[in-house]
């Protein structure tokens, strides 16, 4: 999963094809973060801009959603399921090994519907299940 | 010689489990043996302890192998699995499979049968027929159907379906939306995903005769983040649809409009809450509305909304197709028809089982799920995602149905079971839902903002053993304050499973040691 390097003009262009979206905010960030991996600062001013609406406005929206990061993308992107059906299967063990070996890599993640197959790991886009340390090793960058 | 068909689930479940190497390795052996195969990619049959689930067609029938790994894969072609040849992992005709066949499947009749998105395959086995009834007669006698037939709403409220539609119906205004709520956040819940990955025109239809009914031009399906896959699959689906005039302009060559977009969550769990799936559609944070003003009369941009549930919206065709008759013949009391349920956790036999309300707790986690994965006693079931209360094996002889489980102090919610075996401590997952309520809460209301990390420190002082006793006291007053104080369910339902587990376990909160103070 490659990411672009964050550009204001490549940003606009981005923007573009959602001016006449309504309620743009929300997927115009996760247009951004698509495209650069992450939503840049310089960015709240420009999408308040493009669509008219406040800063706080899309400042709030930012800040709101887990999905959507301030800072670019590390190595890998592991998302540990410790919703309720994967911790009945020993995701809370798994998450602290996880950490201990991959560390700020790994996040908190709650149900990818994988319930019945558990522990659920995803790893960078692909889905994991009855995941074990050695299974996600087999798949980390 | 002829092409031998070969059925192996896309589904996410079975992809997790290794469904595509082993799609490859078949692949790649039978072209070095010269063997003509044509591999489909279906969606699961739901008994996902078997994926990956390898069929063969033979003659009329299926027959079943699995669950495969790569490593089985030259094996089962020594064993001549191509022509149903014997094999450890032979589960013979699919259909056959008890799990499967004592199953009553409407909803999910579809499902890991077809190709997800062939429309030939869709319409031969009876796909469209609910539409092209819907088409045929008057938007009053579709909503008179849907009423008559009882279906609830899938998605936990278990509103009615067709007094939601009338209301919306009886809306005066040029816009109107039908959206389809696919956050399908809960733990232990995957219906919603396994449908739209298996059988997405399914869904479609649904919302077709849904804005037909009650003159919505618009759909919009709001599928969060963590479902990649079925994302990837409805957007396919929709532009076949477009393509065969499913949808569009003139759908079926009525003359009537309807079209289907999809909005994207980011992570929010209480965006599964209908107003702040709203707001989230709007762009806006997550927040919930309060109501009234109800989304029937001023949802989405503050035009009258449809809000259902993918299996609500996608049991629609079949009660279209069948006759509202036909599908309340199923079920008990007033919970009619049948349930998508989903077992999940610590369970041998997990995944789905569709069959008519009112089938016993103990039926569903000995019977289908066959006790533990880890083979130990089954010492608590989570029904209804992280906000359904925890029963224990004492209760196994609840009714799943609605009524049956409120008036056990729980609720149906999704239809999600959890499945622990003795090594959980409920007073820890009393702590987890109040940590997850923090974690997940819109922070509009105190009881819920506030409360729940309040909650999660009592509890964590009953577990220490200070104080127990005035505590607990504490704690239900919390609760209290939470249930009855609270906007919307995140904050008013996180006090059902911590009360349940308190009632259904005390033993949990009893045991630590006091501590001198």
């Amino acid at each position: 999963m490659s990411t672009a390097t964050w550009s204001k003009d490549h940003a606009l262009a981005l923007l573009e094809p959602l001016r006449h979206e309504p309620g743009p905010v929300l997927i115009a960030l996760q247009a951004l973060q698509g495209e650069f991996g992450y939503v840049h600062v310089e960015a709240v001013a420009l999408v308040a801009t493009f669509f008219n609406v406040s800063r706080a406005d899309v400042h709030g929206v930012l800040t709101f959603y887990h999905d959507l990061r301030t800072t670019p993308p590390l190595a890998n992107a592991i998302h540990i399921c410790v919703a309720e059906a994967c911790q009945a299967v020993g995701s809370r063990d798994l998450e602290k090994a996880l950490k201990n070996q991959y560390k700020d890599q790994v996040t908190d993640a709650y149900c990818f519907g994988n319930c019945a197959l558990g522990p659920a790991v995803m790893v960078n886009g692909k889905l994991i299940g009855r995941a074990t340390a050695a299974k996600i090793a087999a798949v980390i960058r | 010689m002829s092409t031998i068909k070969i059925f192996i689930p896309r589904d996410s479940a079975a992809v997790s489990v290794g469904a595509d190497d082993v799609a490859l390795e078949i692949a790649r052996r039978a072209v070095a043996e010269n063997l003509s195969v044509e591999i489909i990619r279906n969606g699961t049959r739901g008994a996902l302890w078997l994926e990956p689930l390898v069929e063969v067609q033979v003659g009329a029938d299926r027959i079943g192998y699995g669950p495969v790994q790569v490593a089985d894969v030259a094996d089962l072609f020594k064993a001549k699995f191509l022509e149903g040849g014997a094999h450890q992992l032979c589960i013979n005709k699919v259909d056959e499979l008890p799990w499967l066949a004592e199953q009553d499947r409407i909803t999910f009749k579809r499902v890991g049968i077809i190709d997800p998105l062939s429309i030939v395959d869709y319409e031969s086995h009876g796909g469209l027929v609910g539409l092209r009834r819907a088409l045929a007669i008057s938007e009053k006698e579709i909503i008179a159907e849907v009423t008559e037939s009882g279906l609830r709403g899938r998605g936990g409220a278990g509103f009615p379906a067709g007094i939601k539609w009338k209301t919306v119906s009886e809306a005066s205004s040029e816009t109107k939306y039908i959206c389809c709520n696919a956050d399908e956040g809960d733990s232990g819940t995957f219906a919603d995903r396994i449908l739209m990955e298996g059988d997405p025109f399914t869904l479609i239809e649904g919302m077709t005769i849904a804005g037909i009914a009650v003159g919505a031009k618009e759909g919009i399906i709001y599928i969060r983040s963590e479902y990649p896959a079925a994302i990837a699959q409805m957007q396919a689906a929709i532009a076949i649809a477009q393509e065969f005039k499913l949808l569009g302009p003139n759908i079926l060559g009525s003359g009537r409009t309807f079209n289907v977009k999809i909005r994207i969550g980011a992570g929010s769990y209480v965006c599964g809450e209908e107003t702040a799936m709203l707001e989230s559609i709007e762009g806006k944070r997550g927040v919930v509305r309060s109501k009234p003003p109800l989304p029937a009369i001023s949802g989405l941009f503050g035009k009258p909304t449809v809000i259902n549930n993918v299996l609500t919206l996608s049991s629609v065709p079949a009660v279209l197709a069948d006759g509202a008759v036909s599908y309340k013949s199923r079920g008990v009391g007033r919970s009619l028809g049948t349930q998508i349920f989903q077992i999940a956790g610590n369970v041998k036999r997990g995944g789905i089982v569709e069959t008519g309300f009112g089938i016993t707790l103990e039926k569903l986690v000995m019977h289908y799920g066959g006790g533990t994965f880890s083979g130990k006693p089954v010492k608590a079931v989570q029904i209804g995602g992280p906000l359904g209360a925890y029963f224990a094996v004492k209760n196994f002889g609840i009714s799943m149905d609605y009524e049956s489980l409120i008036a056990a102090g729980g609720m149906l919610g999704h239809g999600g079971l959890v499945i622990f075996d003795e090594n959980v401590d409920l007073a820890v997952q009393a702590k987890f839902a109040m940590e997850f309520c923090a974690i997940e809460s819109c922070g509009k209301c105190t009881p819920c903002r506030l409360g729940s990390t309040r909650g999660a420190e009592t509890i964590q002082l009953i577990i220490d053993g200070h104080n127990p006793e005035s505590n607990k006291k504490l704690l239900l007053d919390l609760c209290e304050v939470m249930t009855d104080g609270s906007l919307c369910a995140m904050g008013g339902l996180t006090p059902m499973p911590v009360k349940s587990a308190m009632i259904n376990f005390p033993e949990d909160f009893d045991s630590r040691v006091e501590v001198a103070k």
